[in-house]
């Protein structure tokens, strides 16, 4: 199979300079389980583009660090 | 690969509404037995009220509705199918619920003399109770887990039910982060992994953007079905009025007792009752076929301060991010109506009137193997009815494994269920799941989305069965994206009963929801009954029917006609 790699605009957006290295508390809620830590910089990203935009994120991050947006195709 | 051997007396696959009342209830029952949850996401947010929700819809208090009259309400607004013996649990058992949450500290919305303020939203009785704070219902319910020391397995996706002796016997599934395979001997399992929320694809094209949580794919109706218990009403649809794009709900529940509505284009009322009903979405599709449209939630007629009371409630509960969307369009409920369309079609019995086949004891036709929340057929049941009907599967299935054993799965079963489950791995370069789910979504639109017509079905359940080949091509390049596949698989097996079940019932019946061109009128002669599915001795999908169980609360249906028309 051949495959091309595209770009998409994803709803979830991390404040690097506030996201805490140790925590995970977005990535525990995630109902989706799209979020994961960039092992180079500890900080959380969104790696898969399958967002419900239902914020449990946003509301448990302690510092705040967490937009999410609504997705662009909905927007 | 590592493999995970667990035992456990109950299994509850799926952490939700139903999932965690069914284990907190096993536990009550009998506290010395092993109780585990068993959740792809993390139960403290997963299922179809991961941000809460803004009110209970089907609320039976004493002194202010009945049972009976709660029966009678949902009789005839699903034009006469249901086991009514069912539907009474939930109006027998629901102010229970009401006063256990109570105690585990969620609050309902009470007068000033502190009696619960419920609000017509039904046609004839009174069932919704707001929870304006109900935002952290699932972090109650989490902490009453723990409190009630049910073990709790995180992040493992089922994929199926293990059967022996024509009893379940447990559960098999992966760990969608460290990929390992699971097996789970039970026994007793109880499936409440909520509606098929991922059938249709919405309008926006977003495989996500559904108003079921997109977790909810269908796993538990497609896992009993290859258990080989019964599914039944699969044609009866959930289609729901949702913010245009937004694709969630207005919400005409919360709004409407403040004097909102739904109205046309022209600002008129069309329907005369907001519960969502088949006859409700048929008189929407009317109307935006009538040069009328589009429909939207009127709220700009009321003053200020009312508009903001609904705004507290509607940006904190439920789907938050309504707030956001509305002022990304630079829309406001004091200047604009919402707009509204017709969802793409679904699976549910919180709404409509599908799922797995079960009795007023949550019993599937599979001994052992229970069903709760919006995946079992108890019609109209919302939160409440998930709430009765896992605390139900949870206290008989503590009643089952008295004198049960634990048994030895079949080797050669799972081997052939390791091999299934992780064949995409082995193709990392494979079709992207993605590209998959979409065409198979796509079918799903362009075939099924009711008015329904014969020739289209046909076309439709061909490309279903065909679309086995198209899932041998998804490739996977970590255990999450497998998951997503094995989802596809889920969604897949929905369509074809999807189409099946709507092929086979040769009638028109709860309006929209299953609305058939070529048989456009009710035909209580022929199909006054239930239109069942299971897998068959030779592996195919048979339809066959089932009689209405003999009611207990007399409902005359041919003078009590379910209309929400404005005419």
């Amino acid at each position: 199979m051949a495959l091309a790699t595209q770009r998409v605009d994803v709803p979830v957006i991390v404040d690097e300079s506030k996201c805490l290295e140790k925590c995970t508390a977005c990535i525990e809620v995630c109902p989706l389980d799209v979020l994961v830590k960039n092992p180079e910089t500890g900080k959380a990203y969104m790696k898969y583009d399958e967002c419900w935009f239902c914020l449990p994120c946003e509301k448990e991050c302690p510092t705040n660090a967490i937009t999410v947006q609504i997705p662009f195709l909905l927007r | 690969m590592n493999i995970q051997n667990l035992q456990t007396d109950f299994l509850v696959i799926g952490g939700g509404t139903a999932g965690t009342m069914a284990g907190i209830k096993a536990k009550q029952a009998n506290p010395d037995a092993d109780v585990l949850i068993l959740e792809k996401a993390n139960i403290r947010r997963s299922g179809a009220i991961a941000m809460g929700m803004d009110g209970v819809n089907t609320a039976v208090i004493p002194g202010n509705s009945t049972p009976e009259q709660y029966v009678r309400e949902i009789t005839i607004a699903n034009d006469g199918i249901l086991n009514q013996k069912s539907v009474y649990q939930t109006g027998r058992w629901g102010y229970e619920v009401i006063q256990e949450l109570e105690s585990w500290g969620v609050k309902f919305q009470k007068d000033h003399e502190g009696n619960y303020d419920l609000k017509q939203v039904h046609r004839v009785g009174i069932y919704v109770l707001p929870m304006p704070e109900g935002k952290d219902l699932k972090k109650i319910l989490t902490r009453q887990v723990k409190r009630h020391k049910v073990r709790v397995t995180n992040r493992v996706m089922a994929t199926r039910v293990m059967v022996k002796d024509g009893r379940a016997i447990g559960a098999v599934g992966f760990d969608v982060r460290k990929g390992d395979f699971v097996v789970i001997q039970a026994k007793a399992v109880v499936l409440c992994t909520g509606a098929c929320g991922r059938l249709g694809l919405p309008a926006s094209g977003y495989l996500y953007g559904t108003y079921e949580n997109p977790t909810n794919a269908g796993d538990g109706y497609s896992m009993a079905y290859h258990a080989g218990a019964e599914l039944t009403n699969i044609e009866c649809f959930q289609i729901n009025p949702l913010i245009k794009d937004y694709n969630g709900p207005a919400c005409a529940y919360v709004a409407s007792p403040f004097g909102a509505y739904t109205a046309n284009a022209e600002g008129n009322r069309f329907i005369n009752c907001d519960y969502w009903s088949g006859q409700m979405m048929l008189e929407t599709w009317k109307e935006l076929n009538s040069g009328k449209g589009p429909v939207h939630l009127k709220m700009y007629h009321l003053d200020d301060d009312t508009i903001s009371e609904i705004e507290r409630v509607l940006w904190a509960n439920e789907r938050p991010s309504r707030e956001r969307f509305h002022e990304g369009r630079k829309e406001n409920y004091r200047t604009h109506g919402v707009e509204m369309n017709i969802s793409e079609i679904g699976l549910c019995s919180g709404h409509s009137a599908s799922g797995v086949w079960v009795n007023e004891k949550a019993e599937t036709t599979v001994p052992g193997l229970y069903a709760a929340g919006d995946m079992a057929s108890v019609p109209h049941n919302y939160m409440i009815g998930a709430f009765v009907s896992g605390r139900i599967s949870g206290i008989n299935a503590m009643d089952y494994v008295q004198d049960i054993e634990h048994v030895e799965p079949d080797a050669d079963f799972l081997a052939a269920e390791k091999a299934r489950i992780y064949a995409p791995l082995n193709r990392p370069d494979g079709v992207p799941h993605t590209q998959v789910e979409y065409k198979l979504r796509r079918y799903v639109n362009d075939y099924l989305q009711p008015p329904k017509s014969p020739t289209n079905m046909d076309i439709g359940l061909a490309a279903f069965e065909r679309y086995h080949d198209s899932l041998d091509l998804m490739g996977a390049r970590d255990p999450h994206e497998l998951m997503r596949c094995m989802e596809v698989h889920f969604i897949r097996d929905c369509a074809e009963m999807a189409a099946r079940a709507s092929l086979y019932r040769k009638e028109s019946r709860w309006g929209l929801y299953h609305y058939r061109l070529d048989y456009p009128e009710k035909n209580d002669e022929e199909w006054f009954c239930h239109a069942n599915l299971k897998k068959g001795e030779t592996g195919d999908m048979e339809m066959f029917k089932r009689a209405v169980e003999p009611y207990i609360v007399d409902v005359n249906l041919e003078q009590e006609v379910y209309d929400v028309a404005v005419r």
